[in-house]
């Protein structure tokens, strides 16, 4: 056998052990968060945009909290949004909420494949997407569909993706929530991790050679930062000080592993900035002001040709990775309701209720107003089908897009496949 | 350790009837018993036991230190494998699935595939890379892909594909003692049963299926070794993974005398046994789900026109995937199912 000599301690050495993590709660557990360490809001220096990367090093380690205890702004870090502004945050989180609980039945009751909730999440997606320009160009993992809420792109549409039905703008070709939207300056979702990262610094810079005024920014969970990707995309966005925005939505848990299989036992994700020489601010995820402020931050420093940033959101998965995973299988139960973070709607509710902008009673009277626009779209786009029930885009769509032009071999294999649904369908007619 | 003990008879050996995932994880199970030098690790494989459930109790058996979870990262998963191997280990790592193979290429194709070329035998790579591959689970364009191609094209690396939880427990094992990397791909749509094809139709569970008694204890499937499926003389199937068990079924219910050959190991492909049925049939059709340019169904092709030549009394037919990618809403036009391969049947029998 080639290797070294295999196995056995050597002289009075001690012998080697290997750490492979785990997490402090397994089903069943009591969970107790009292280890996390949560400074008060309003507490965070809030140094200028442009400040040397180096600036925000002790911000790597630290967490931007804007919204406190008593659900009041506080701090250098509040965006001191006009109420209108905060209610509109409000509604389309909880938009996205309502559009989650509905899709993730539907898959349950058959009528698609495949469904993934943000539920927990939505400020790491609406707050930024408000922060943002409507056209900055966006390279989501598959987690944000409140960016495509907010910035205005039709649920139906979205349905009609989910559903892979003839109405599919993507042609039924790709898995639920892989959306693409181009007008919305949303980048197609892949499916596989981490590929978006370098990416969008590729769109950085070249928004940049040709002196734009865009900037791109790029969302990944922390689990995906293992790949290579996410460090090539760094190390490019820090050699050419790309505009681009790196989000890292740390939720905890990469379906089965939790966080300290990406390096968390360590240190922090937003300190990954710094060996590359890059601003990184860590946030709480569930505080849309305080991520809505680090966005804008780092916006502003982009825009200025000061550098990316890297922006950690401190949140929580509050359900299963995607319809095909059972949670309960690996973690307590509990974690959900112990998070020490609270609900990112929750706390915006709670703060437009405390100074006066909101009530109870609003709050339900929009939470069923949400739940028939999203029934009300269904509707709409169950009547281009669902998955499996034959109102699909025609077979030879299939075969279309691979290239610009078809060549010969697709053309040959599209009459194929043409040819055999007849076979299989005599009275059948290719719309 | 060697691995030359004598072969174990398994007409004597008591049976159970497992599924293709319980065959794998009985596989896993017996090899890290047998051998303290084979550890099995993957993204989600330890405390949970695989999105697939793969290595269900594993850890809990044999420690987290030789069942273990991953970073997210498949060029980090095969790059520390290959060092485990250099240390002596006999690393078992799980990529999650086939489609999320390509970022650990460099680490297989450069680096383990010519480690014992590059060193003169100083260095191996006897790693085995276990991957569920290949569609039919509404999976789309990341979940569905049938990679296997890539890796034959590649010199050094074995693949291996099972179509039975019988040949899967029995090929996993010669994997893991084999001393070269290979390449074990999965086919997920017959983890639980041996689907056939006919989509619209129920599915069957593994225990209705003869190759679902599967041995206890330790037992080994030579890699190199196809399986004769059915004998026959009108003409030879060549097929692997899923497609064995949709072309039997599109064979039976055309009710033609076909000799399927279920390859089981593409490289080093039982050329012999591929031969020695074309001679006697005279015809041949090859079936993957792969895309067709370029895929297996290619070089099997080229070997039979190579070699058989002046006994063939037809073209050889072969029926694939289309050359695109997978599509979500239309996975049953893209499948080569029961009307693809059954007109290519008629095309052979007319000839």
């Amino acid at each position: 056998m080639s290797g070294g000599t295999n196995g056995g301690a050597r002289g009075n050495l001690p012998p080697l052990a290997l750490h492979v993590p785990e997490p402090k709660f397994r089903p069943g557990d009591e969970v107790d968060y009292s280890h996390l360490e949560i400074p008060p809001a309003g507490a965070q220096a809030r140094p200028d945009e442009q400040c040397a990367a180096a600036e925000t090093q002790a911000l790597c380690f630290d967490l931007v909290r804007v919204l406190g205890e008593d659900h009041r702004a506080i701090g250098p870090w509040d965006p001191k949004l006009d109420a209108d502004t905060l209610r509109r945050m409000l509604r389309t989180m909880a938009l996205t909420r309502a559009f989650d609980d509905r899709m993730y039945r539907g898959q349950r009751q058959g009528k698609t494949s495949f469904y993934m909730k943000c539920t927990g999440e939505e400020a790491t997606s609406v707050a930024p997407a408000m922060a943002l320009a409507s056209d900055d160009m966006v390279f989501p993992s598959y987690r944000q569909q409140g960016i495509l809420i907010s910035r205005g792109y039709p649920i139906v549409e979205m349905i009609n993706q989910i559903y892979s039905n003839r109405a599919d703008k993507l042609k039924g070709r790709q898995l639920p929530i892989m959306y693409s939207a181009r007008e919305a300056s949303f980048f197609t979702i892949s499916g596989n991790l981490a590929t978006q990262y370098p990416q969008a610094v590729g769109w950085a810079m070249a928004s940049a050679i040709k002196g734009d005024t865009r900037i791109a920014a790029t969302w990944i969970g922390e689990g995906s930062t293992a790949e290579g990707d996410f460090h090539s995309a760094m190390t490019f966005a820090t050699v050419y000080n790309a505009p681009v925005i790196f989000n890292v939505v740390n939720n905890q848990w990469a379906i089965s592993s939790f966080s300290g299989f990406a390096g968390a036992e360590r240190t922090t994700f937003a300190a990954r900035a710094i060996g590359y020489g890059m601003a990184g601010l860590r946030v709480d995820g569930n505080d849309p002001l305080a991520v809505y402020a680090a966005t804008k931050w780092a916006a502003d420093r982009a825009r200025s040709n000061a550098g990316p940033t890297l922006i950690e959101h401190f949140t929580y998965r509050a359900e299963g990775h995607s319809t095909s995973d059972d949670p309960g299988q690996y973690r307590s139960a509990h974690e959900r309701e112990e998070w020490p973070l609270g609900d990112p709607i929750n706390r915006l509710k709670q703060h437009l209720i405390v100074i006066g902008e909101w009530s109870e009673d609003q709050h339900a009277a929009m939470d069923r107003e949400l739940m028939e626009q999203v029934k009300a779209a269904t509707k709409e786009a169950e009547k281009n089908g669902i998955l499996g029930h034959g109102l699909h885009h025609p077979f030879h769509t299939m075969f279309e897009d691979v290239f610009e032009e078809l060549p010969w071999h697709l053309k040959e294999q599209s009459e194929q496949a043409i040819h055999e649904r007849r076979v299989k369908w005599p009275e059948w007619k290719e719309a | 350790m060697t691995y030359e003990e004598s072969p174990v008879s398994l007409a004597e050996a008591s049976t159970r009837r497992l599924n293709m995932i319980e065959a794998i994880n009985d596989a896993l199970d017996i090899m890290m018993e047998r051998d303290p030098n084979v550890v099995v690790m993957g993204e989600d494989v330890g405390y949970f036991g695989g999105v697939f459930r793969a290595t269900a109790g594993l850890q809990k058996k044999h420690g987290k230190t030789r069942v273990f979870d991953t970073p997210i990262s498949e060029c980090g998963i095969i790059g520390v494998a290959v060092g485990m191997g250099a240390y002596g280990l006999r690393p078992v790592p799980e990529i999650q699935f086939a489609d999320y193979i390509y970022p650990g290429l460099d680490q297989l194709v450069s680096e383990a595939a010519r480690l014992r070329y590059r060193s003169a035998g100083e260095f191996i790579a006897p790693m085995t890379v276990r991957s569920p591959f290949g569609g039919g689970i509404f999976g789309g364009q990341t979940h569905s892909q049938s990679p296997e191609a890539l890796f034959t094209h590649v010199s050094g690396i074995k693949t291996v594909i099972p179509s039975t939880p019988h040949d899967a427990k029995g090929l996993l094992i010669a994997a893991i003692e084999d001393n070269d990397p290979v390449i074990f791909f999965e086919p997920k749509r017959i983890y639980n049963g041996p689907f056939n094809g006919y989509y619209d139709k129920p599915v069957e569970p593994w225990a209705k299926h003869a190759d679902s008694a599967v041995p206890e204890g330790y037992y080994s499937i030579p890699l190199g070794k196809a399986r004769i499926v059915r004998p026959g003389n009108a003409f030879t199937v060549l097929a692997y993974g899923t497609m064995v068990h949709v072309a039997a079924a599109v064979c039976a219910e055309k009710g033609v005398d076909a000799e399927i050959i279920d390859l089981r190991t593409l490289v080093p492909l039982d050329i012999e046994t591929v031969e020695k049925s074309v001679e006697k049939t005279g015809k041949c059709l090859i079936v993957h789900e792969a895309t067709r340019t370029c895929g297996f169904g290619a070089e099997l092709s080229a070997l039979v026109q190579e070699r058989c030549f002046y006994h063939l009394e037809a073209p050889i037919e072969r029926v694939t995937g289309f050359d695109t990618p997978y599509p979500h809403s239309l996975e049953w036009a893209y499948f080569p199912g029961p009307v693809r391969i059954g007109e290519a049947i008629d095309r052979l029998m007319k000839a």
